[in-house]
């Protein structure tokens, strides 16, 4: 399977810290690929820094054969890349319509797909013309993804979406992943390890802003020592 | 559940914003002047020069409130184009003295329109001037965009004595717009009554503009979070461009239109409105035109009431409503951004 994503010996500093420490890694095209790690690993700084919201300091990150690391982030999402940041980035005083519409390229609907994400997400349908602030932590959490995949996306970044979410969400969001993924790809950072085992093919794990280990979701799911070694925080905390 | 088992003060509330909410306070406001006043004529009078005046300001107020909101730009150096518009404006006033002080009505009214026009347009092209020299370098630093604005404010004024003098300089009215009208016994300039429709104009357009357009659904969503606008893959600096001018137009209008209400003006026309103007963008909440105008309309209407029952007490009124809505509100009370 050929990379839509590559990153290679990213770093990325935060004021004076530094975050990253040679991030590489190659996300392949379709499917729903996973970062996990533990609280500051580096995870959310990752997806900020292919999103150019952070601008990495060394290496290279490309999109589809383009080095994307020195573009500004309006030139990065106009690639076809979408991202769901972990505090999920909806405008509260818009509507759940308003905030649909600005992330269409014209400010026009494709009504079959807006119908299918409706199918998907049912509550987006329902508070239509409702002040976004007005929903809860779930449906926000529908309304950010919905908004990543009103229109085609080549690539999805989604940063913790079961963060705060009741177990009954967390389902209907597996089968939201499930359905999404058989068009674009996804690039998921979670802790869940529950969440990222049910979606994902293929797993890295990050730890002090390193990649520490890549491999396939199945080998991980399979391996507790692995799991152990890699994960037992996420483990325990889940 | 009953509604006995829902708290006073929550069932209180939502009647109260059935019937307008906070923005029943200018009404508020105005009942208890009437009752202070005791005279309906001289309550009616004060009322229509509060609402005037609040216009005027709201033209001043919203476009600070914009780029507050939007850009998260403290520029203390807004009063500059209030101060610059006023001084086109009077200029251009002063040019076109036969078409303004003639009998000719169309005449009167098209020198003060174009001469409103030539302000506006003047503050729009140094609010970009503005934009790209002295808050392009200083965007995510509050202390050098005080110091840099505040240094501006400075430069930009002494650019005024220089130009135009330090005496203060007369401003033509327009014929058809000099003197009152009397209605029921209340006398009301008519220079007050254009300058509040000419607010609502403006209030109306810029709804309009922010709530039925593409543009300014961007704006709104700038206002609440700019990254994720930029996420969504639309260049916020070309947003911050664009608002920064419409707010440099539109303090440059309001100065112009104030410029006409005091008849007299000088450099320092803008440094005095802004302290009225900072009130009015604290207590309508950041980056929220509502809450713009119903500051600016209690603020001009506070002002002209206090100014006739306490006349010593005028702007320190204003201060102590802030204080007030500030304890009840701390985010304002209409802000745009929904916490």
């Amino acid at each position: 399977m050929s990379a839509i994503l590559r990153l290679e010996g990213v770093h990325t500093n935060i004021a004076q810290y530094q975050v990253l420490h040679g991030v590489s890694l190659d996300i392949p095209e379709g499917g729903v690929h996973v970062i996990l790690g533990r609280n500051g690993a580096g995870k959310t700084t990752t997806l900020r820094t292919i999103m150019g919201l952070w601008k990495s300091r060394l290496g290279t990150i490309q999109f589809r054969g383009q080095d994307i690391a020195q573009l500004g982030t309006p030139d990065i999402a106009r690639l076809g890349i979408a991202f769901v940041p972990e505090n999920m980035g909806i405008f509260g005083g818009l509507t759940v319509e308003e905030n649909m519409r600005l992330a269409t390229h014209d400010g026009s609907f494709d009504t079959e797909r807006l119908e299918r994400i409706h199918a998907i997400f049912p509550a987006i349908k329902q508070f239509w013309q409702k002040p976004a602030h007005a929903l809860s932590g779930g449906q926000k959490q529908m309304l950010a993804v919905s908004r990543a995949i009103i229109e085609k996306r080549d690539l999805i970044l989604i940063d913790e979406p079961t963060k705060g979410l009741a177990p009954s969400i967390i389902r209907n969001m597996i089968a939201a992943f499930r359905e999404i993924a058989e068009e674009t790809t996804i690039l998921l950072v979670e802790q869940n390890f529950h969440f990222a085992k049910a979606l994902g093919q293929t797993v890295a794990v990050i730890d002090d802003g390193r990649i520490v280990h890549r491999g396939s979701m199945t080998e991980l799911a399979e391996d507790a020592a692995l799991q152990s070694r890699f994960l037992s925080l996420s483990l325990e905390a889940h | 559940m009953s509604d006995t088992s829902i708290p006073f003060r929550t069932r209180m509330s939502a009647g109260i914003d059935r019937f307008g909410g906070v923005m029943l306070l200018p009404v508020v406001l105005a009942f208890i002047a009437f009752v202070l006043i005791g005279q309906p004529s001289t309550w009616a009078t004060l009322t229509i020069a509060g609402l005037a005046m609040g216009m005027m300001i709201f033209l001043m107020a919203s476009g600070l409130s914009l780029i507050f909101g939007l850009m998260d730009v403290l520029n203390f150096g807004h009063s500059a184009f209030a101060t610059a518009g006023a001084f086109v404006g009077a200029t251009v006033l002063a040019w076109l003295g036969f078409w303004v002080t003639g009998g000719n009505p169309a005449l009167n009214l098209a020198g003060l329109l174009l001469a409103i026009a030539a302000a506006t347009i003047f503050g729009a092209l140094a609010g970009w001037f503005f934009e790209r020299v002295v808050i392009k370098p200083v965007y995510q630093d509050h202390l050098r965009q005080i110091l840099i604005t505040v240094g501006a404010l400075i430069v930009a004024e002494e650019l005024v004595l220089l130009i135009w003098g330090g005496a203060p300089i007369p401003v033509p009215r327009p014929a058809v717009l000099t003197g009152s009208i009397v209605f029921a016994g209340v006398s009301v300039e008519i220079y007050r009554i254009f300058a509040f429709l000419l607010g609502l104009v403006v209030y109306v357009a810029m709804y309009l503009v922010l709530n039925r357009t593409r543009l300014g659904l961007l704006i709104r969503a700038g206002v609440e979070n700019r990254e994720m606008v930029e996420a969504l893959g639309f260049r916020i600096d070309r947003l911050f461009i664009l608002v920064f001018m419409a707010g440099s137009a539109l303090a440059a209008m309001g100065g112009a239109m104030w410029a006409g209400y005091q008849g007299l003006i000088t450099a320092a026309l803008g440094s005095e409105m802004m302290i009225l103007v900072f009130i009015v963008v604290i207590i309508g909440g950041l980056g929220s035109i509502q809450g713009s105008l119903l500051g600016a309309l209690l603020v001009g209407l506070m002002a002209n009431y206090v100014a006739f029952l306490v006349p010593k007490m005028a702007l320190a009124s204003n201060m102590l409503l802030m204080m007030a809505i500030l304890l009840w509100r701390p985010y304002g009370l209409l802000p745009a951004v929904k916490r």
